[in-house]
C-alpha cells in the first residue's frame, strides 16, 4: 500500500513535468481531453500535428512499457453497456466542461483557477456519488 | 521540433499514468469509493503532478515559450453552468467505470476490447459535445 503511495508521486510528478514541458516550450496546456476532442471535433486543426505527436506518444510509450515490463491489467468491467454508456458521458462531459482531470485537475488548479477548482469539485463529486449509488446502493457496478 | 517535444511530453504523460496505477480502473474508483475500501494513491498523482506545474506557471511570468509563438490564452474566468454540469456528467462517467480522458488513451493498446469500445463511445460523445456546448451558452 505504501509502495502506491510513492508510485502515485512518482507518477504524478512525470505526469507534472510533462505538462510543464508542454507549457514552457510550446506554449499549450496538456490537456487530454482538450487535446484528442480539438481533433474530433476540427476545433483543434490548426495545431493537428502537435496534437497527434502527443497522444502517438501517450499510445506508444506505456505500449512499449508494458510490452517489455509485463502487462498491466485495466480492470475494466466486462459490462459493455457500461462501459458505452460512461464513454459518452465522458466524451460528452469533459468537452462541455472544457476540461477533464489533467486540463481542470492538474493545468487548473496548479494556477489556482476558479474554473478548475469548481470542475474538479463537481467531477469529483459526481464521481463518489455514482460509485456510492452504483455499487452501494444498486450493486451495478 | 513541436511534434517531437509533443511526442516526449505525451510520452511522459503516459509513462507517470502507467507507473502511477492510474489506468488501472480498481484504483481510480478506490479513491471515488469514500464509503468503501478507500484508495487514497489519487491524491498523491494529483499532488505529485500540480507541484512542477505550479512552478511552471511562476516561470512563465514575463516569458514566451521556448519555441516561440505565445502561451495558450487563459479561458474566460466565468464559472458557467457549462463547467457545472458538463463536470457532472464527467464525473458520473468517471465513477461508473474509472476511466478518464488521459488513462483511456494511455491504455489503448493493453486495455482489452472495453478500452477501445470507451474509446469509440468517448469520441462520440466528443463529436455531439459542441451542440450540447452551445445549447447551454
Amino acid at each position: 500500500m505504501q509502495t502506491d503511495w510513492i508510485m502515485g508521486l512518482i507518477g504524478g510528478g512525470l505526469i507534472g513535468t510533462a505538462a510543464a514541458l508542454f507549457l514552457l516550450v510550446n506554449g499549450r496546456i496538456m490537456g487530454a481531453s482538450g487535446i484528442i476532442g480539438g481533433l474530433v471535433d476540427k476545433s483543434g486543426r490548426h495545431a493537428w500535428q502537435e496534437r497527434s505527436a502527443l497522444i502517438a506518444g501517450l499510445v506508444i510509450v506505456p505500449a512499449l512499457m508494458t510490452m517489455i515490463a509485463g502487462t498491466r491489467p485495466t480492470y475494466l468491467t466486462d459490462n459493455l453497456l457500461l462501459v458505452i454508456i460512461a464513454g459518452l458521458s465522458v466524451g460528452i462531459g469533459t468537452r462541455v466542461a472544457n476540461g477533464c482531470t489533467s486540463g481542470h485537475g492538474v493545468c487548473g488548479i496548479s494556477r489556482l483557477s476558479l474554473r478548475g477548482i469548481v470542475a474538479t469539485v463537481f467531477y469529483i463529486g459526481a464521481g463518489g456519488l455514482t460509485v456510492v449509488v452504483f455499487k452501494h446502493i444498486l450493486g451495478l457496478i | 521540433m513541436r511534434n517531437i517535444v509533443a511526442f516526449v511530453v505525451g510520452g511522459l504523460f503516459g509513462a507517470g499514468l502507467l507507473l502511477s496505477g492510474m489506468t488501472n480502473t480498481q484504483k481510480v474508483q478506490g479513491w471515488l469509493d469514500v464509503f468503501g475500501d478507500w484508495d487514497p494513491t489519487l491524491a498523491f498523482v494529483m499532488g505529485g503532478a500540480i507541484i512542477p506545474m505550479a512552478i511552471a506557471w511562476q516561470l512563465t511570468k514575463g516569458r514566451r515559450p521556448v519555441l516561440g509563438g505565445e502561451f495558450d490564452a487563459a479561458p474566460d474566468p466565468v464559472v458557467d453552468r457549462r463547467i457545472v454540469i458538463g463536470s457532472v456528467m464527467f464525473g458520473i462517467g468517471w465513477g461508473l467505470v474509472g476511466l478518464c480522458p488521459g488513462p483511456a488513451i494511455a491504455s489503448l493498446t493493453f486495455g482489452g476490447i472495453g478500452g477501445v469500445v470507451f474509446m469509440i463511445a468517448m469520441i462520440a460523445g466528443m463529436i455531439v459535445a459542441p451542440k450540447l456546448r452551445d445549447t447551454l451558452a
